[in-house]
């Protein structure tokens, strides 16, 4: 091992996604060089539309993609400075990075309870640490605690976020990719959600990356934005920046300080990218 | 008194062959319930078992030759798992229902040709001769055959140790999930590769536990592979999922079409035993789709 080189930023990063690009089925490119940097302790928010490619991005982190046929092709990922693209994603909960994939995906036919033990599946610091954590799970999250007893099929949609969440949080993750958290659900409860992943954050010292659409919710809370487009990062910054952005307000918020635009202004937009 | 005897007796002796039934069911049942694969190959690896069994055992002692054929049983889990299972990882149950059919072809013809095709003779060191029991009560008293009582025994066994394994550890937790969800017990941190081994190793041991019951009362032959088709209904009856409605589906099967042939028989001229258990099947699929047992369908709306 060579000497660690200085870190560009205060934090060291937990998380460094360094140029990847991803194959589905060895022949559509959805990912063309995506680089990004996750300080540890940070939220960062991942950006775009539909299809732009967020979702492969965190799966291409958990190495979740081999069963959808993708496969990283180019690049470099690297967990707390350690290459990670080469492990199955039960090394890597073990290592600390836990995915909360889009659509909750609770299993259906355990209890909620039973739902959050799974997580714990790599531990093995035994079973009082366990229950220990099981209790920091309820206290953020009270209303899993009424519906322990409930089969995760039938709770609400706010309650299977929540579910997957906690699902995660048993692991001990230094790291949670957090995809699309406020899919179907009601504004308010999306408000809620994104205030337990802050708590999360300077409480129990998780980083996280997230997924969303909602560029508003997410740049509210996130410290740092990426926005992809088309497999590709175009913009990054400071998120009080990006949401000065008269870009980002125009295309991701919905505002307009300055009327309508006309089409040659989008086109300069679309000049202006970052194309690495 | 007198007239209850032979009905006892039949469907005692329904009883039993349900539990042999049940024995097949259950291999099934472990498999669809910890990945959501349907095992077309159940048959194929019950006769794959006995067979390893009986020609071993020509020449090792018993025991040994018992715990040879459940490490040759580990071994076919594991090569499925590698072979068949990993690089159709994350496709639609149906493509791996379909892989199980290829399974089972490849295990009957693999099985029979480095073991043999004859019918074998497997004895467990069971006395052949009926008991009779309750000599007191009725006329004769009524006849079990000790293979049936030994299955029954080993059956409940197997079921108790299973349920437990289910719903009280760790592995049996994580079981269920990758049978709900296979990319979320990924994403969690449940190595699929390792429950599937797992699953399809237990799958072959009980596979071999009902080949040693139906392979003592049969003979060790390739019939021995068409008992799935005879499990089939007793998942329907006791849900694909539910391991103790293997077990009653088992009962109700075996013990409803001895009944059936016993008092409806004469009147129709005989034969309900072949079709029954399919009739059955079919009337519980029209009112409870997911079995007396299984897992409840769930859909939000």
């Amino acid at each position: 091992m060579t000497a660690p080189s200085p870190a560009p930023r205060a934090a060291p990063a937990a998380l460094e996604v360094n140029n990847i690009e991803v194959v589905y089925d060895h022949v559509v490119l959805v990912l063309k060089g995506v680089s990004l940097s996750v300080p540890e302790g940070s939220i960062v928010a991942l950006l775009g539309a539909n299809g732009a490619g967020k979702t492969t991005t965190l799966k291409a982190i958990s190495n979740l993609l081999h069963a959808e046929r993708g496969e990283v092709t180019k690049g470099s990922i690297t967990f707390y400075g350690e290459e990670v693209h080469k492990l199955s994603p039960n090394e890597l909960v073990r290592r600390g990075c836990i995915q909360v994939m889009e659509g909750r995906h609770c299993f259906a036919h355990l209890t909620v309870e039973e739902n959050l033990l799974t997580g714990a599946f790599t531990r093995k610091d035994g079973r009082a640490a366990i229950q220990r954590d099981l209790e920091m799970v309820y206290g953020y999250f009270p209303r899993l605690k009424e519906r322990r007893k409930s089969l995760a099929g039938y709770t609400s949609g706010g309650e299977q976020q929540m579910c997957a969440i906690g699902r995660a949080l048993m692991a001990r993750p230094r790291l949670i990719l957090l995809d699309e958290p406020s899919m179907g659900l009601a504004p308010q409860l999306v408000e809620e959600i994104f205030e337990i992943v802050e708590r999360l954050n300077k409480e129990e010292r998780v980083t996280f990356l997230v997924a969303e659409q909602n560029t508003n919710m997410a740049l509210r809370h996130a410290s740092y934005g990426y926005i992809l487009e088309n497999g590709r990062v175009v913009l990054d910054g400071e998120a009080a920046s990006l949401r000065d952005n008269e870009d980002v307000k125009e295309f991701y918020l919905g505002l307009s300080g300055s009327g309508r635009k006309s089409f040659r202004d989008i086109k300069s937009y679309k000049r202006r990218k970052r194309w690495l | 008194m007198a007239e209850l005897g032979p009905v006892l007796e039949v469907l005692l002796g329904g009883l039993m062959s349900g539990v042999l039934y049940a024995l097949v069911a259950l291999g099934f049942v472990l498999i669809f319930k910890a990945s959501g694969v349907f095992n077309f190959a159940q048959g194929a690896m019950v006769l794959f078992a006995a067979l390893s069994l009986v020609r071993l055992a020509e020449w090792l002692p018993f025991p040994i030759a018992f715990l040879v054929t459940i490490i040759i049983m580990i071994a076919v889990a594991w090569a499925i798992e590698r072979l068949v299972l990993r690089p159709l990882v994350g496709q639609h149950g149906l493509i791996l229902f379909m892989a199980t059919i290829g399974v089972t072809f490849f295990l009957d013809g693999f099985g029979q040709t480095i073991w043999g095709s004859n019918v074998y003779q497997l004895d467990l060191g069971i006395p052949a001769s009926p008991w009779f029991l309750l000599e007191s009560v009725f006329p004769g008293g009524l006849l079990v055959s000790p293979i049936d009582v030994f299955a029954a025994v080993i059956a409940g066994a197997l079921v108790i140790a299973l349920s437990i394994f289910f719903h009280s550890t760790k592995i049996g937790r994580a079981l269920r999930a990758v049978a709900d969800d296979h990319q979320a017990a990924q994403s969690v941190g449940i190595p699929l590769n390792r429950i599937w081994l797992i699953v399809w190793s237990t799958a072959g041991i009980v596979a071999l536990v009902a080949g040693m019951a139906w392979g003592s009362k049969l003979g060790v032959q390739f019939s021995l592979s068409l008992v799935a088709l005879k499990a089939l209904p007793v998942l329907i009856l006791g849900g694909l999922t539910s391991i103790p409605g293997a077990i009653v589906g088992g009962l109700v099967v075996g013990a409803g079409e001895k009944l059936a042939e016993f008092y409806i028989g004469p009147a129709i001229g005989g034969g309900i035993e072949y079709w029954f258990a399919y009739v059955l099947a079919l009337a519980v699929l029209l009112v409870r789709p997911q079995g007396l047992f299984g897992e409840k369908i769930i859909e939000r709306v």
